[in-house]
């Protein structure tokens, strides 16, 4: 009997006929790989939260393997000494573990914690890019808004891992988020006492934070980060306007193999940023807070960034307090308003910002050309009035320390943020306005005079004159086309490429230099008239 | 620059269908057939450009140099994270140095394997692949009319069928037959974690209650430190101050977590003061604390009234004693009206005396309520 001889060159063509008759992938698979995606840095913003988040999947269900989600005391008798003998929760004690009887377990501690900071801020650099660009117009509103509950949802999730370790600063963060539920009018009390079991702490609640925040939340995390992606996917990227770019094409590469290479690399450089942060600075050195206990507490306790402007928001709030007088009487304490209205009001109105965008300009158009920040000022002045309201919240949150290190008084600094809360946040639009219509005025006058050489002149007269260097042909004033107008004379090729190589070049140059991100771009037309001859 | 626009990529969905091309025919290179490819999925590649016209020229040999150089890297990286895995000192011992250096090593190699990863696919994709732009047509607006109009048709067919319009009682019926069933879904997560707030009075008591014995009367309780032993005056100095916990079983740990009180030795002046305010009660509450002192001794709840915090940072000079959360101030000496910050009730005051044998206990619970406030708080 003969052996078949397998032929080694048309093993793959065979291998892919027999997945396609079994599955039939070919067709999705040629959309796929031939997917254009348009190119550029403030593109890859949302990979950044999209690949902490990978990270954060991975390294906390590591972490799962070793922490115990119980509030049952005992007594620590690890390697850690200066603890040795305390009293506390059995959730500590399996997190000391994992800081010093876990080989390397600190480092995925800190990857995890670190991974968290990263995600969340990239969400809201992300969404400042979509904001700003006017990326969330119709379309796209759907997946605004899913990146909005991202935001508030990883919120949630931040939340509750940073309650999970039971020491003593998850614990004060714990009681302040009680006293937040206890200050909702009628339902506050019911809402505490069946989340906690009764009475701040009781003895279930870590339990219950860690199923949701290892499996309720994630899975809705992942759900609708799935939606997102895919919405990105159906919908198309945006892209910036620039030559050849419509409102009804996509420009850039191919989402196989450049782009898929670029998504790998950055993914790899991600994980690598997080890994190096986690290796070189500290983060949450719980064993240096000890266990919760009720009374005690340390000055400078400062939730995760991302918590910290609704601690600003609560430092601020004067000691308001609406006294009801039916019956026994009631309470609205001020905490409800900062902690519970605000974010409330953060959370739906920019949900919302879209759809009342659109009303005001009476827009229904489909959008997929991004504007310049300068070109909408209106938009753009808002939303650096509300990341200034913001920052404002985030500087109070903290307070303490800024007393404290630059030795100003605390209700000084107390004082400082509640006029600054409503006084720079107007100011900023203002400023903002004007220097959008700057930037817009410049771009114009550029446009029509062209770019300034640097070269003066004098007339026959006397007179001096700076040379300008027409941008269109016969000295005529060009149009605004949405995109950046070149300002200097080496954007126009005044100047030659720099050479590489150290003693001596390695190559000849090319001749004219090219604007990154813009290869030079032929019409699709022209190419379609020669090559599909209809 | 004006921008074009072509007459196929419409919004019509008009574009050519683009001729089939044969795959197997030897005479089109490759790359035509990927662009025909391509072009079947509306994409153009309208430009493909190696970035060293000459292959194998000495900046591209030099290219893929670095990138293989990258690779090494992470493999020595990667190599170095096992090897100081495995060897490096990593338990906790008191003053090694080398053992603080395990976290460090690890994260760092780890992460410098992982970015000379990145490193060698990116200078891979942006500096060996050739540049390319691709032009791809969008097609925006949703499915064709004719899909719409199709599907509206047949949704509508269906309610039709359906009849429910012309026979309204099976639409009520099965509205209020479905109701209950969204109820069943809920009422066991709700039923389960729903706790009344009001059993046992938990909101309004602490552990300073005075203790039922069992042969009727009640028992005052003791003031003790966080390791059960009671206090006598003699313990805090002038000036001074100290956390307190009620003398029960479990009172200095997080079972009552309402508990934690501050007992401060006032100045004699500022006794006087604080007694006198006492007297005039301008606390935010009705009682009476005329007699809440004992001597120079004054005791208040250690739970800031605004969100939980223990109200532990006690100035001395000023007799404030401040919240390290949000930075509520209450002036002791004036029944612990807040006098700075969010919080708007006073600290409540425990009633203080001292039992037979020297010892302070509480001569009566909180009269005010401890702790956050909420809706129904009187």
């Amino acid at each position: 009997m003969k052996r078949r001889k397998i032929d080694l060159k048309t093993l793959p063509a065979k291998a892919g006929d027999e997945v396609e008759d079994r599955l039939g992938v070919a067709t999705p698979l040629r959309g796929i790989i031939n997917k254009v995606f348009p190119d550029h840095w403030s593109f890859l913003l949302g990979e950044i939260a999209l690949f902490s988040f990978i990270v954060l999947l991975l390294t906390g269900t590591f972490l799962t393997l070793f922490f115990e989600p119980s509030l049952k005391e005992v007594v620590y008798d690890g390697s850690y000494t200066p603890l040795r003998g305390v009293h506390m929760s059995a959730a500590y004690s399996s997190s000391l573990d994992l800081s010093f009887d876990v080989r390397g377990g600190l480092v995925m501690r800190q990857m995890h914690h670190w991974a968290a900071l990263v995600f969340m801020a990239a969400i809201i650099v992300h969404m400042l890019r979509i904001f700003f660009t006017g990326a969330f117009r119709k379309p796209r509103e759907i997946n605004w808004i899913i990146g909005s509950l991202l935001f508030w949802i990883g919120f949630l999730e931040g939340f509750t891992g940073y309650s999970l370790p039971d020491d003593a600063l998850s614990g004060t963060g714990l009681r302040i988020a009680s006293a937040i539920l206890l200050s909702i009018p009628l339902i506050g009390t019911w809402a505490t006492s069946s989340i906690f079991n009764g009475e701040f702490p009781g003895d279930i609640i870590v339990s219950r934070f860690y199923i949701v925040h290892v499996l309720l939340i994630p899975a809705i995390l992942l759900a609708l980060i799935t939606v997102h992606l895919a919405l990105v996917f159906k919908q198309k990227h945006t892209q910036w306007p620039g030559p050849g770019r419509t409102n009804t094409n996509v420009v850039g590469e191919r989402f196989f193999p450049r782009y898929t290479i670029k998504q790998a690399g950055f993914f790899m450089a991600v994980a690598g940023v997080i890994a190096v942060l986690a290796g070189a600075l500290q983060i949450n050195p719980i064993w240096l807070f000890g266990p919760y206990e009720a009374g005690v507490v340390s000055a400078a306790s400062q939730p995760d960034w991302y918590v910290m402007f609704l601690d600003g928001s609560t430092r601020l709030m004067p000691a308001w307090q609406i006294n009801i007088g039916i019956g026994n009487g009631y309470v609205i304490p001020p905490i409800f308003w900062p902690t519970v209205v605000l974010p409330g009001l953060l959370a739906t109105l920019p949900m919302m910002y879209p759809f009342i965008e659109a009303r005001l300009n009476r827009d229904n158009k489909i959008h997929n050309l991004l504007q310049r920040p300068r070109d909408v000022p209106q938009r753009t002045a808002l939303g650096v009035m509300a990341v200034v309201f913001f920052l404002v919240l985030v500087l109070s949150g903290g307070n303490d320390v800024i007393a404290d290190k630059f030795n100003i008084s605390l209700n000084a600094t107390t004082w400082g943020g509640r006029i600054g809360l409503l006084i720079l946040p107007p100011l900023f639009y203002w400023v903002t306005f004007r220097i959008c219509l700057g930037l817009q005025q410049h771009d114009r006058e550029v446009l029509a005079h062209g770019v300034e050489t640097g070269i003066i002149r004098r007339a026959p007269d006397g007179r001096f004159y700076e040379v300008h260097q027409p941008l269109g042909h016969d000295h005529a004033e060009l149009d605004y086309a949405g995109w950046v107008v070149p300002k200097k004379m080496n954007r126009l090729g005044a100047l030659g490429p720099s050479l590489k190589g150290f003693f001596r070049p390695l190559e000849r140059p090319a001749e004219a230099p090219v604007s990154p991100g813009h290869p030079p771009v032929e019409g699709v037309p022209e190419r379609r008239e020669i090559e599909s001859k209809h | 620059m004006s921008v074009q626009t072509t007459g196929s990529n419409g919004n019509d969905h008009g574009s050519p269908v683009p001729e089939e091309i044969d795959y197997d025919d030897p005479r089109t290179t490759r790359f035509e057939k990927v662009k025909a490819a391509a072009r079947q999925d509306g994409v153009e590649i309208v430009h493909y450009e190696p970035q060293y016209p000459e292959k194998g020229s000495r900046l591209e040999r030099r290219m893929s140099r670095t990138v293989g150089l990258m690779f090494l890297l992470c493999g020595l990286f990667g190599t170095a994270f096992v090897v100081l895995y495995i060897v490096w000192p990593w338990r906790w011992k008191q003053g090694d140095v080398l053992m603080k250096y395990y976290t460090p090593l690890l994260g760092v190699t780890l992460g410098l394997m992982c970015l000379f990863i990145a490193f060698g696919v990116l200078i891979w994709g942006k500096k060996l692949l050739p540049r390319e732009v691709s032009i791809q047509d969008r097609h925006d607006g949703g499915s064709p009319k004719g899909d719409r109009r199709a599907v509206g048709q047949t949704l509508a067919y269906m309610v039709e069928e359906l009849g429910v319009k012309r026979r309204p009682l099976l639409g009520l019926a099965a509205a209020a037959g479905l109701a209950p069933v969204a109820v069943v879904i809920a009422a066991p997560v709700i039923g389960g974690l729903i706790k009344n707030p009001h059993a046992d009075n938990q909101l309004f008591t602490t552990g300073w209650a005075p203790i039922n014995e069992p042969g009727g009367g009640t028992r005052l309780v003791r003031m003790t430190r966080d390791d059960g032993t009671p206090i006598r005056p003699a313990d805090v100095s002038v000036g001074g101050q100290m956390t307190v916990f009620p003398g029960i079983p479990e009172g200095a740990t997080n079972a009552h977590a309402d508990s934690p009180t501050l007992l401060i030795h006032l100045r004699s002046d500022d006794a006087a003061v604080a007694r006198a305010n006492n007297v005039k009660g301008t606390g935010h509450d009705k009682f009476d604390r005329s007699d809440f002192m004992y001597g120079d001794y004054i005791a208040f709840s250690k739970i800031c009234t605004h969100a939980g915090c223990p109200a532990s940072l006690y100035e001395q000079q000023t007799n404030r004693l401040l919240c390290p959360c949000h930075q509520s101030q209450f002036q002791i000496t004036n029944n612990a009206i807040p006098v700075f910050g969010p919080a708007s009730r006073s600290l409540p005051q425990l009633p203080l005396d001292v039992d037979d044998e020297g010892y302070f206990v509480a001569r009566s619970d909180y009269l005010a309520t401890v702790g956050p406030d909420f809706w129904e708080r009187p």
